[in-house]
């Protein structure tokens, strides 16, 4: 018999002292964060060999609006973060206060999200075209593409995860699943806050009207 | 460092004939279904190839369920992208490894199930909707897409304009591969969990079988491929559904309706798809080049020479594999600075790959080889992978690809690489491991038959197509007799017509074989072939739990075969050192 060096990876135990779950949860992350990836580059790829892309935000109400997103965004990470803590100090009661509030700034996020798309449609942005004027040409209708695109699979994942936290809150509450079930979906949702963070200054700030 | 996590999983199997063989959790039925599901893709797909064969040399044969039995041009073209789509998504990438891999992975290192039995069985649901949704669009009005497997923009997102079929037919045909992604993503998730938390007490990874290694290496692949895709497919159907323009150009005119749509690119479709579909050729192979170090070594009566070497080697390619998509594209307007970085690194994988063929030879070299039929395949597929790798090496040179680009040399280069040496490896996986699966064995003779037909028939489909390459005959042409220069090549096309219809007339050898021997074959013992991984230690059938309760310990490597001193030529994994027998 090969003497083994009596590592972690020699077999009958799990190498990163985890459960399956959140490994598995780690590795969707992995690809997830491909998916979004390629969409982030596509939009840098239509954007940059562009000439007449629209600079269309102003301060108000688009920036502020975004930014006050961001802050309920970032909020609903500080309560997940809350209730994974008292999930593993199996203070049941508090930690399905702290998802459900969570899912409450998701729902809040996806709702003023949507009334923003309202009022792009309303002015006329839409994915296929856009009433603006850049260089004396009509703006790239790639603007609209890639602005609802990349925002509606972001909000797309916000929405699976309002429902993720939803099921998590009640098995949870009947003690059908464990903290460990608590943390996974706490992965899952900082991820989409992490995304948020590069989609924010990609698609809002960088289309800020410097001109004034 | 935490205790062993298992999956969700109950010692009893259930009770229902549905839950116990349809809505199944039980790796081994998925993996099984997998199959099964693979075999009807390939037999659809077979038949849509000898469709195309037979309207080449015969243009007016009539051919049932055509208009007017007559195969059109966009007939012919719907035919192409259904044979490629079905045969590169749900059979290449399906049974290789969700079919086989599910079946044995878990076994092999001595788990109960895979990581999440449940994920397990959405994935095979969401792949066999997938396959419904793909075969579906050709019932639709305009009938199935005539865009090819790789569905190049701008023709696969403007809509009906471009041609029939790419209106529902086409949209039919993005839906599917999305689902197939998202199969795909969770059936890798769940065989990287598997291999990295379940492995039995003593399999560290350098004592993992070859094929575990194939099947995690391409989980890896699949992992990171096709979420491109998924992305990529997103983008082709708001393209399609929500009027964007992520790959259509601005002023387009296609068959004078001028589009209005502007500021994409079709390139950047180009782009996303090779970035997945060069991994993807790999996806379809690796899990083939792990059976087939298993089966030589198993066959020869000798460990697998140089084993880390094969280990390195797997993982370079599949490193490799996500740095090459260029070469896809050295005729789509390259700079060519661009060209020659990835025809160079396109040369490196020449490297690893010839690793692995030496390694496989080593293997052979001096062994006593048993020449079963699984045998026999597994040479066969070193044949074909040197065949189609040669081919490989000229197609990777910018200059030379200029000319050959869709040619009949790519079809035959990347039939016998990637399409037929795949499936050898999945012949030689059915011949092997089919006594542990339905406990009895298919007939060699039969089996022997099948392969020299086989193998004879695919040489001589594939090899005179390398020649119809040189001479310029363009892939996809729906008419060999409407272009004067081709005329002179009909011989070779009926050549291969001939030859299309007997290596496929040679397979029926194979079904007679697979479903009458799973109730009619020769019993089969608990390990016919002398193995030593764990699927010959368990019993056949294999339980439920795999194991019967009794999760083994892994005391050596997964190849030791004529050990010097020892009284048999094999050592079994799991047999404990004192109860190893000596001469």
């Amino acid at each position: 018999m090969d003497t083994l060096a009596g590592s972690a990876w020699d077999g009958g135990v799990a190498p990163f002292a985890t459960n399956t779950k959140k490994l598995g949860m780690w590795l969707f992350l992995l690809s997830d964060s491909l998916t979004f990836s390629t969409a982030i580059l596509a939009y840098a790829y239509v954007r940059l060999s562009s000439a007449n892309w629209p600079r269309p935000f102003e301060f108000s109400p688009a920036v502020v609006n975004a930014t006050f997103l961001t802050f309920i965004l970032l909020s609903s990470s500080l309560t997940m973060v809350m209730a994974v803590a008292a999930a593993h100090r199996d203070e049941i009661r508090k930690a399905v206060i702290y998802i459900i509030l969570t899912a409450i700034g998701g729902i809040a996020f996806v709702v003023l999200h949507l009334m923003e798309w309202f009022r792009l449609f309303a002015e006329g942005v839409t994915p296929w075209s856009n009433h603006y004027v850049v260089n004396g040409q009509p703006g790239d209708p790639l603007f609209g593409g890639t602005f609802f695109g990349l925002t509606g699979l972001h909000m797309l994942h916000v929405s699976i995860g309002v429902i993720y936290l939803c099921i998590i809150a009640y098995g949870f509450g009947r003690r059908k699943f464990n903290a460990d079930h608590v943390e996974v979906s706490g992965l899952y949702w900082h991820f989409v806050d992490l995304v948020w963070m590069f989609i924010f200054p990609m698609v809002y700030l960088m289309s800020v009207n410097l001109k004034g | 460092m935490s205790a062993h996590a298992g999956p969700v999983h109950h010692a009893e199997a259930p009770k229902g004939w549905i839950r116990h063989y349809i809505f199944s959790v039980d790796h081994k039925i998925i993996g099984t279904q997998y199959i099964l599901l693979g075999l009807s893709a390939v037999t659809i797909g077979m038949i849509l190839s000898l469709i195309m064969r037979t309207h080449l040399v015969w243009p007016n044969a009539h051919i049932w369920g055509f208009a007017n039995g007559i195969v059109s041009p966009e007939d012919y073209l719907r035919v192409v992208t259904m044979h490629g789509t079905l045969m590169v998504f749900f059979v290449l990438t399906t049974v290789p490894q969700s079919g086989f891999g599910n079946y044995f992975l878990p076994i092999q290192i001595g788990a109960p199930d895979m990581a999440f039995p449940r994920i397990n069985m959405l994935s095979f649901w969401f792949t066999f909707l997938a396959m419904i949704v793909l075969l579906s669009s050709a019932f639709v009005p305009g009938g199935a897409s005539i865009s090819g497997w790789t569905s190049y923009a701008p023709l696969s997102a403007v809509g009906e304009v471009a041609g029939p079929g790419l209106g529902m037919g086409q949209t039919l045909w993005v839906v599917s591969i999305a689902l197939f992604c998202g199969a795909s993503l969770m059936s890798a998730l769940n065989f990287l969990g598997t291999t990295i938390d379940l492995r039995a007490k003593g399999l560290s990874l350098m004592r993992m079988p070859l094929t575990v290694w194939g099947w995690f290496i391409t989980a890896c692949l699949a992992l990171l491929a096709f979420g491109v895709l998924l992305a990529a497919c997103v983008l082709l159907l708001l393209d399609r559904l929500a009027a964007t323009s992520f790959f259509i150009p601005a002023n387009l005119d296609v068959s004078g309706v001028l589009l209005h749509h502007g500021g994409g690119s079709p390139l950047l479709w180009q782009h996303l798809f090779w970035f997945f579909g060069h991994p993807e050729v790999y996806i379809a192979i690796l899990p083939g080049m792990g059976i087939i170090s298993h089966v030589l070594s198993t066959f020869s009566r000798k460990p697998v020479f140089g084993y880390k070497a094969m280990v390195y080697s797997l993982t370079a390619i599949g490193f490799l594999s996500f740095t090459v998509w260029g070469h896809h594209m050295f005729i789509s307007g390259m700079n060519p600075f661009s060209a020659l970085a990835f025809s160079i690194i396109t040369l490196v994988i020449g490297v690893p790959s010839a690793i692995k063929t030496f390694n496989w030879l080593g293997t052979l070299w001096g062994g006593r080889i048993h020449f079963t039929a699984a045998m026999l395949f597994a040479i066969g597929f070193v044949s074909l992978f040197v065949t189609g790798g040669l081919s490989g090496i000229f197609l990777a040179q910018p200059a030379l690809d200029l000319y050959l680009h869709d040619t009949y040399y790519v079809i035959g280069h990347f039939h016998l690489i990637m399409g037929v040496a795949a499936i050898f490896a999945m012949f030689a996986a059915t011949y092997y491991w089919f006594p542990k699966m339905f406990g009895h064995h298919m007939s060699e003779t039969l089996g022997k038959v099948h392969f020299w037909c086989t193998f004879v028939g695919v040489y001589c489909i594939f090899m005179p197509m390398h020649y119809l390459g040189y001479a310029g005959d363009p892939r996809r042409y729906a008419s060999i007799e409407s272009v004067n220069y081709l005329i002179p090549l009909h011989p070779v096309h009926y050549f291969i017509s001939i030859a299309a219809f007997f290596t496929a007339s040679a397979q029926l050898l194979f079904y007679w074989n697979f479903f009458w021997s799973i109730k009619h074959g020769k019993p089969a013992e608990r390990n016919p072939w002398h193995g030593t991984t764990l699927e010959w230690s368990v019993s056949t059938p294999v339980p439920h739990d795999n194991f019967a309760g009794h999760y083994p310990t892994i005391y050596r490597g997964p190849y030791e075969y004529s050990v010097p001193g020892m009284r048999d030529d094999y050592v079994p994994q799991d047999l404990a050192p004192e109860l190893v027998a000596k001469a």
